[in-house]
């Protein structure tokens, strides 16, 4: 065994000695927070519309960060140091433009709905990652597994009529591209990073052919029956209730399945035997449990979550298929999947977080149209950070990505 | 970490930590192993059972898979390679194979782009980005300063499009040595980043939009003293550019970095095994920052290929739409990562390519549109297959039992039959 692979078992799986709350890291936080309030009161309704009492804010934020970086809590330290520079110039911003604009763009309603809405198929995508990769399969494939779903899902919703044979035809689609992966990646061994890249290709490749073979130049048809939107009459609920007052069907979805894979993974029988078959399947095979078994049936599911996010993605969300819609969202949901250290709720608060950059995205151009295509690249640029930030702290299945032998084979 | 007390930060990452997930060094082994043994079989095998498959798909949506394999073939142009295709054929082969050539050299310089750091452990698929970032570094170069001379012009665009390669590769590579961050995921999120760049800088009102036509959304067009010189073919007519000789000075230059440089010996030493290279007192972290500067130079050169030799200017769509680097993959994995092999396949995937194209592809037979999304499938394909050495291998060897039983399965160091190591 490696030195590495010692060490990376030496640490508990959260983050191991630093989790706990210390003083040190209340501090950190605490500056984290000051720094976000010092952004947060220059927006709207607030809308402070003097710089001043956002410096002082930004000023003790970067004092708390100092004190946790004294006391040995490096990284929020730095984090809350990071939050007072961004809150001043956040809130510097803020104070000088006018507040037409601010109120168009900071329209917390609308905002926290868009983050649902693009938050969606990340959050199918990345936890069917988590089910993948809890069995110890990287699934690179997610974002190939993404399109199958949502262009199956049009083609189905097409065929048949009905929103519900496209989600069935959609995630039977995914399911299927995910059984080649498990076939390559368990069965023969493959290098899973490349077998995922590879069906990455072959998924734009045939999704494209058929969307080419079916609909040629004239696209999918107009009326392509969609996943119907849930109307609750909640408007009368501040900001919140307006943000759920109208979402689609399978944004509901999502938040259900965050809490059905956490109940799946962590809370039952076969959620144990999933994550021991990805922290050591030699020892899950002593005890009896299938380890190619287990990994063929995550990564099969997997496959139909992140199908799922696809066909939310068509029929939900745009309401027709284009070639390659995802556009990386595959590997947005794989950081977040890192970034939310292989949890439910925390692959939830990454897919939300990347999902609020989308949303921010759309809605910044009020500011300045002509760097209105420059604020598209925010979701990826902060999926970069994101990934550079938290990588030290997020340790993976102990098994994940390595090829399972049997013995004697 | 001399005193860890309850409650204290987690040790920091080690300076070149592994990330979460990464190529397994087991697969890095075993390419270059197979290169040793399985030569040039098992990506032949590779290529033919991927066209196989592509030809089910044709089949299965009502073509004539073998026409349809004809006509692409006859699109690439490369029976001008055969001595009896004479006349008229010959003048439209000779056009085509000179296209097909346009694409084989920036292709090139893409698989080596994805080779050099998969000899490294690495896996870039950003050459997309880095191609991007490059292309732009060389038509604003190639645009500005029309008064200077022209092969300074040149080299001078080329060397910037390197540097910006240089540049967007290097950050993933510095992210993965410094925080452990995962390049799959960081070099893809380069490219799109790299994608919105260019929108934005050729878009409308964009700082590089051309100043002649304020409502194309285009960059301004290359000098005509910094194109590069066509010495095949009609310089109107997309004739083929010297820029394939320095995509074949690059291969040349590759092979002597992987095989007979410090640097290279390196890079494959962190492939083989990071933890033993590092204990041989070989700086991991400082390699990965190498490697990746070095594929995205290659890449950010293929860029400037493209800009000085065919394009001339970039508009935004062209931007959105290029996925040439990705097949860049496909290529360094057929190719086995070598310079050779490399070139090989940048060849045939630059048939593929071109063949498949609008301008070539006969449609009567098979629709164009069609039959580029059949050469993604094909390109999916081949990367499965190479990833899936033990099945191709299976083949292999199944294909050769008599030799095998002769040997007496002990058949020199090399061994006869190619073993797959765990």
């Amino acid at each position: 065994m490696s030195t590495a692979a010692i060490t990376r078992n030496l640490r508990a799986p959260d983050g191991g000695p630093s989790s706990g709350l210390t003083r040190e890291r209340a501090l950190g936080w605490g500056g984290i927070a000051l720094g976000i309030l010092a952004f947060l009161m220059t927006l709207p309704p607030f809308e402070v519309r003097s710089i001043g009492p956002s410096v002082v804010l930004a000023v003790l934020a970067a004092g708390l960060g100092v004190a946790a970086i004294v006391g040995g809590e490096r990284r929020l330290g730095g984090g809350a140091i990071a939050a007072a520079i961004v809150g001043v110039l956040g809130a510097y911003g803020a104070t000088r433009s006018g507040t037409s604009h601010l109120e168009v763009v900071v329209s917390w309603g609308a905002l926290t709905a868009a983050m649902l809405r693009y938050a969606t198929p990340l959050t199918f995508a990345a936890l069917g990652g988590l089910v993948s990769e809890r069995a110890g399969v990287v699934n690179i494939a997610l974002e190939g597994m993404m399109l199958m779903g949502a262009f199956f899902a049009a083609w189905g919703a097409d065929k048949t009529g009905t929103w519900v044979g496209g989600i069935l035809i959609g995630v039977l689609a995914g399911m299927a591209l995910a059984l080649v992966h498990a076939i390559f990646a368990v069965s023969l061994r493959s290098d899973q990073i490349v077998v995922g890249t590879g069906l990455n290709f072959v998924a734009l490749g045939v999704t494209g052919y058929m969307y080419v073979n079916s609909y040629g130049a004239q696209g999918t048809p107009d009326n392509l029956p969609s996943v119907p939107e849930v109307n609750l009459p909640t408007d009368s609920l501040g900001f919140i209730g307006q943000a759920i007052s109208q979402l689609n069907l399978l944004v509901w979805g999502s938040l259900l399945a965050v809490v059905l894979v956490w109940l799946l993974v962590f809370r039952t029988r076969t959620g144990l035997r999933l994550r021991s078959v990805g922290e050591n399947p030699r020892a899950a095979e002593t005890v009896g449990i299938g380890v190619y078994r287990t990994r063929y049936a995550a990564v099969v599911a997997s496959g139909g979550l992140a199908a799922l996010g696809g066909a939310f993605l068509s029929i939900g969300f745009v309401h027709s298929f284009s070639q390659n819609m995802t556009a990386g969202r595959g590997f947005i949901a794989l950081a977040a999947l890192i970034a939310g250290r292989w949890r439910p709720g925390g692959v939830l608060a990454a897919t939300l977080l990347f999902g609020f950059s989308s949303a921010l995205a759309q809605r910044l151009p009020e500011f300045s149209p002509s760097l209105a295509t420059l604020f598209q690249a925010l979701p990826y640029v902060l999926t970069l950070i994101a990934v550079a930030g938290v990588v030290g702290r997020s340790t993976p299945p102990a098994a994940d990505g390595v090829p399972y032998q049997r013995e004697g084979n | 970490m001399s005193s860890v007390r309850p409650g204290a930060p987690a040790p920091p990452p080690p300076p070149d930590g592994q990330p979460e997930i990464a190529l397994s060094p087991g697969f890095v082994a075993r390419m270059t192993g197979q290169m040793r043994a399985g030569g040039w079989i098992a990506p032949l095998l590779t290529v033919v059972v991927a066209f196989f498959m592509g030809g089910l798909v044709v089949a299965a949506t009502g073509h004539n898979p073998l026409s349809t394999y004809k006509a692409i073939f006859d699109g690439s142009g490369l029976q001008w390679l055969f001595p009896w295709t004479s006349g008229p054929d010959r003048d439209t082969a000779a056009i085509n194979l000179q296209q097909t050539l346009l694409t084989t050299g920036p292709l090139i310089l893409l698989g080596l782009a994805v080779g050099y750091a998969f000899r490294a452990g690495l896996f870039n698929i950003g050459g997309q980005g880095q191609y991007i970032v490059g292309s732009i570094a060389a038509v604003w170069a190639g645009s500005s300063w029309a008064g200077m001379p022209g092969w300074i012009h040149v080299i001078l665009a080329m060397v910037l499009a390197t540097a910006a390669g240089a540049t967007w590769a290097g950050i993933s590579g510095a992210l993965r040595a410094i925080t452990g961050a995962n390049e799959v995921i960081t070099t893809i999120m380069l490219n799109w980043i790299a994608i919105w760049l260019g929108v934005y800088l050729f878009g409308l009102g964009g700082p590089l939009q051309n100043n002649a036509q304020p409502d194309v959304p285009i960059s301004n067009d290359i000098v005509h003293s910094a194109r590069l010189p066509v010495f095949w073919g009609d310089a109107d007519l997309q004739g083929l550019h010297i820029g394939i000789f320095v995509a074949l000075a690059a291969a040349v230059v590759y092979w002597v970095l992987l095989n007979r440089s410090t640097k290279g010996y390196e890079a494959r030493a962190v492939g083989f095994n990071p933890e033993a290279a590092r204990y041989s007192g070989i700086r991991v972290g400082r390699t990965y920052v190498l490697v990746m500067a070095t594929c995205g130079a290659l890449a950010g050169l293929a860029g400037s290929l493209d800009v000085l030799g065919w394009q001339f200017h970039i508009a935004t769509n062209d931007i959105q739409g290029t996925q040439l680097a990705f097949l860049g993959i496909a290529v360094a994995l057929l190719g086995r990562n070598t310079a050779l092999g490399t070139c090989l396949a940048a060849l045939m995937f630059g048939a593929l390519v071109n063949g498949t194209s609008v301008r070539n592809l006969d449609p009567a037979v098979f629709e164009p549109e069609l039959a580029q999304n059949l050469t993604t499938v094909i390109q999916g394909l081949v990367v499965l297959f190479v990833s899936a050495d033990v099945l191709i291998l299976l083949i292999y060897n199944k294909l050769r039992p008599r030799r095998r039983a002769r040997g007496g399965g002990a058949a020199g160091p090399a061994g006869d039959t190619i073993e797959v190591v765990a």
